[in-house]
């Protein structure tokens, strides 16, 4: 990937800070994604992951701080979750990426259809990528499963699949995975672990989300580690190793509580 | 080669076609009617007699459709055939002007739905309330606008509209039938290959999916039920065109029969499914069945009982289909016919 003229980073966040009422949620937020860097976030529940990943995705604005796409500064007044659709910012979620009953290939193009005169689809065409797509990008073997089968016809891991290729069609820029293996069984797990590397692969960059440490620690790059709104680490796969970070995390828990 | 490919997709979509089980069920009816009504149903009258009855019903169960496979109901169907009806009548007896009055109809029908859909979408009042009062308010509003009263219109006849619409085609066939096919052709296209359908599959399947995915969930909310108002309105003139005559109780009988006929097609009354030739044909199953059972000599007290057996066979029918015609389609693939087939 070239990274002349755009910059080092895919997203750049600065001092920021946000606030619910007079709660900080967020506080001296210095956050960066490099290009192709998986960057996996870690935290508590209510730790402050969600509200971040809400600002990147244009959920909600932060209450001051900046945040750069691509280098470019992010105005706040006019983004929104359809404006960072557009500036290539996908998001997979644990639950709500696929509809049930509607066919894989509605589901790739569902919002940014390929239509012809009038807004009718042009489904031939939809087919033919949203194969395309299962094949070349995701590497989808699963059997019996086409263009044709219904969401609910998959298992969870493989519907994760899906929401990934989706995302890596659209030329995502960074892709953020919300806790895309909570509720999936060990070999599911493996499958959208399986899927993320692919996304490595394909040049872009990811923010990763999970309890699993582990599964963390094997997809990540870096490890961003949140606490009551900070951040209270940043560190390099390389120097650490998985056990060094399970005790961290396991100190700051016992830290906590005392 | 090529045609076994042929076959071989043909037969799943056989398979995946919804409307199958329904269409069997209309066949088995008639079946039934020309073993027991020999007479009446092997001559041409008693269809042409359905083909001028059921298509104002089966225009609101097209539109219904949507609304259900949305994951919404709209029960102000029923009033909305009487209040723009009495539109239609009144402009009609005001200017003597066919098409404005048609206008007029369509935009009342249109105001009804809009009203809905902002209760619905923006005021977040639940689809069943919203419309059910609404069915009420608008009924009520159309008797205290005709005082009562029942109006004749019987100068429609003479005029284009009425050919247009509700004319005998070669002075049998009605043309009403062919508006019904023309819709149900448009609205199938509109929901299963259109920007605005797929959008109502997916509030209909998960409103939060729809959300992440960017569709303004709202609007498209407020246009369907718009656009259901406007085709209950079409269904509206249809039928006062028929009968040349307004009557301020006109439509509140169809409310039942209708849903049924979507319901027995096999559109799903959890959303995010529908299918318009199940409606279609649910449709004629519901609407021939008075007139079929009639017609057989066992009496006008066995209606009922009648309809509500068929209702209960069709969706019996549909859901065992729905499980098991996976099954069927791969006994017949595995066939010696078809391997026989195959080996040519």
């Amino acid at each position: 990937m070239s990274k002349a003229g755009k910059g080092h980073y895919t997203i750049q966040i600065k001092n920021m800070e946000k606030y619910f009422a007079k709660v900080q949620a967020l506080g001296d937020i210095n956050f960066t994604v490099a290009k192709n860097e998986i960057v996996g976030l870690i935290g508590d529940n209510g730790a402050g992951k969600s509200t971040l990943i809400k600002i990147i995705t244009g959920v909600f604005p932060p209450t001051s701080g900046q945040l750069l796409l691509n280098g470019r500064v992010i105005n706040f007044k006019t983004y929104n979750v359809k404006r960072a659709h557009e500036l290539g910012i996908e998001t997979v979620y644990q639950d709500k990426s696929l509809g049930e009953l509607q066919a894989l290939w509605r589901n790739f193009f569902i919002g940014r259809q390929i239509t012809g005169r009038f807004g009718f689809i042009n489904v031939k065409k939809e087919k033919e990528i949203a194969r395309q797509i299962m094949q070349n990008m995701i590497g989808f073997r699963g059997a019996g499963i086409t263009v044709d089968s219904r969401a609910s016809t998959l298992s969870g891991g493989e519907r994760q699949g899906i929401a990934i290729g989706r995302a890596m069609h659209f030329d995502a820029s960074l892709i953020v995975l919300d806790e895309p293996t909570a509720a999936l069984s060990l070999k599911e797990v493996r499958k959208v672990l399986n899927f993320v590397h692919k996304l490595k692969e394909n040049g872009k960059s990811c923010i990763y989300i999970s309890h699993d440490i582990q599964d963390v620690y094997e997809i990540s790059d870096r490890f961003v580690v949140l606490d009551r709104g900070r951040i209270v680490a940043d560190i390099s796969k390389m120097e650490i190793t998985l056990k060094q970070l399970n005790e961290f995390l396991l100190e700051y828990a016992h830290g906590k509580k005392e | 080669m090529n045609n076994l490919k042929k076959e071989n997709v043909f037969l799943k979509q056989l398979g995946n076609a919804k409307a199958v089980p329904v269409m069997l069920v209309l066949f088995l009816q008639f079946v039934c009617f020309l073993i027991f009504a020999p007479k009446v149903f092997s001559g041409y009258r008693i269809y042409m007699s359905f083909f001028q009855t059921v298509p104002p019903q089966l225009v609101l169960a097209l539109g219904l459709t949507l609304v259900i496979t949305a994951g919404e109901i709209d029960l102000s169907f029923a009033s909305v055939v009487a209040f723009s009806g009495f539109v239609f009548s009144y402009v009609f007896r005001a200017t003597g002007l066919a098409f404005p009055a048609l206008f007029c109809a369509l935009a009342s029908g249109a105001l009804v739905g809009v009203i809905n859909g902002v209760l619905i979408a923006r005021l977040r009042v639940p689809s069943i309330m919203a419309t059910l009062a609404s069915n009420f308010f608008w009924g009520g509003l159309t008797v205290l606008l005709c005082g009562g009263l029942n109006w004749s219109i019987k100068e429609i006849r003479n005029t284009f509209l009425h050919t247009l619409f509700v004319g005998r085609i070669g002075g049998i066939f009605p043309a009403q039938a062919l508006w019904g096919v023309g819709l149900a052709v448009l609205l199938w296209f509109i929901l299963n290959r259109h920007r605005f359908g797929e959008s109502i599959l997916f509030i209909g399947d998960n409103t939060d999916v729809a959300r992440v995915m960017g569709i303004n969930v709202e609007n498209t909310k407020i246009i369907l039920f718009t656009v259901n108002g406007i085709i209950a309105s079409f269904a509206a003139v249809l039928l006062t065109l028929e009968i040349t005559n307004f009557y301020t109780t006109q439509g509140q009988g169809f409310l039942l029969p209708v849903m049924a006929a979507v319901f027995i097609g096999g559109t799903s009354i959890s959303g995010g499914e529908g299918t318009i030739v199940g409606t279609f044909f649910g449709m004629y199953i519901i609407g021939s069945l008075e007139a079929g059972v009639v017609s057989t000599g066992i009496g006008g007290y066995w209606v009922r009982l009648t309809t509500g057996l068929v209702m209960a066979a069709s969706v019996i029918i549909n859901v065992n289909i729905k499980s098991r015609g996976k099954k069927i389609i791969d006994t017949i693939k595995d066939s010696v016919f078809f391997k026989a087939f195959k080996k040519e």
